[in-house]
């Protein structure tokens, strides 16, 4: 962490996993408090900033770069345990476009590992105590990549149903992932996350025969904070439906929002 | 735990605009929509402005409310949570404001 402004980049740690060595975060940005002055007076400086203003702009940033190579770049995000990285894997497998991952995690290089073992390119982001990945983490993860133009990147956030819902990252798209082992209330208990995504996938749906977990019940919760949002159940682990999730992605191109 | 990154974005913002300067008062406008808990982030500026000059500072907090406009009845109503639907029932709403997070003004010395 930054000693002097409490900014917490520096615990970012990123992994590129052809290499065999890390690459520490530099620090490029300026402390304009280094040279404190004081005066007598105070009085009120108007500012009128957005909070995120920076980080909207380095994803704008990193839209324009992905545009320029004709990248598609999708946000996944979800509850720990989900099953994203299952079902980037069998995307990996399945996909007919150059697939890599930026891969989002606190610790470990765990689900960087099983990326580059289902095929994939792939970087680990470790976020330290960070619950969510920002637009700067992955501007320096795609200078890390270099994704092949016309390629697609899988970002798999920090599983965490709150705090990724709030940073632009630079993505086409936000795709939120709930198993049916979590429950048919998370909508409702998560809002922000429901109303941030552009997809629902509702995965495990192999498991529904052992929950308590209505397919409906989920669909009408997020359309009541995202009217009209795509719901695609399947199971990553044996298969089933995952033609409706190439299909969609199929659909997508690398348009700039 | 978001509102740590947050408070950082609101420190570095502030540190930009206000040269080395003391400051005492930050005055945020945050929407009832934005996903900011009030309280967290309160906490969380404690930390993030020690050892800078906003160390000790005051924020302010101004909640404004969610407001949206029903395309089935035309009606702007009020919205207190993301839940985006009309008195009428309607589902089909238009958010007009309540996700801005900004910082309005701060007091220098």
């Amino acid at each position: 962490m930054c000693a002097t402004c409490g900014c917490g980049s520096d615990e970012t740690k990123m992994t590129l996993l052809d290499h065999d060595h890390d690459h520490d975060h530099e620090h490029p940005h300026p402390h304009p408090h280094d040279d404190a002055r004081t005066q007598d007076r105070t009085h009120t400086l108007e500012l009128e900033v957005a909070v995120l203003a920076k980080n909207d702009e380095l994803a704008a940033r990193n839209r324009a770069w992905l545009a320029e190579r004709r990248i598609t770049a999708l946000n996944l995000m979800s509850s720990p345990g989900a099953g994203k990285t299952t079902l980037l894997e069998r995307t990996i497998a399945e996909l007919d476009r150059p697939v890599s991952v930026i891969e989002g995690d606190q610790e470990t290089l765990f689900d960087a590992e099983r990326i580059r073992n289902a095929g994939a390119r792939a970087v680990q982001v470790n976020t330290g105590a960070g619950c969510h990945l920002d637009a700067a983490m992955v501007g320096r993860a795609l200078e890390e990549l270099q994704p092949d133009e016309g390629s697609v990147v899988f970002i798999e956030n920090v599983g965490n149903l709150v705090c990724p819902a709030l940073f632009d990252l630079g993505e086409l798209c936000k795709v939120v992932v709930i198993s049916v082992t979590e429950g048919d209330d998370k909508p409702l208990k998560y809002p922000h996350m429901f109303a941030a995504a552009d997809l629902i996938v509702l995965n495990k749906t192999d498991l529904l025969p052992y929950v308590e977990f209505d397919p409906a019940r989920l669909a009408a919760d997020a359309r009541k904070l995202n009217p009209g949002i795509e719901v695609l159940p399947l199971s990553a682990k044996t298969g089933e439906h995952l033609d409706t999730w190439r299909t969609w992605l199929d659909t997508l191109g690398p348009v700039i929002r | 735990m978001h509102e740590l990154a947050i408070a950082e974005s609101v420190v570095s913002s502030v540190l930009e605009r206000t040269e080395g300067r003391t400051v005492s008062i930050v005055r945020l406008r945050l929407g009832k929509l934005s996903g900011v808990v009030p309280d967290a982030l309160m906490f969380c500026f404690e930390l993030a402005t020690a050892g800078t000059p906003l160390q000790g500072s005051t924020l302010e907090i101004d909640v404004e409310d969610g407001r949206a406009h029903c395309r089935t009845c035309g009606v702007d109503f009020v919205l207190e949570d993301a839940f985006l639907l009309c008195g009428c029932g309607s589902a089909d709403v238009q958010v007009r404001s309540g996700r801005e997070l900004m910082v309005t003004s701060v007091e220098v010395g």
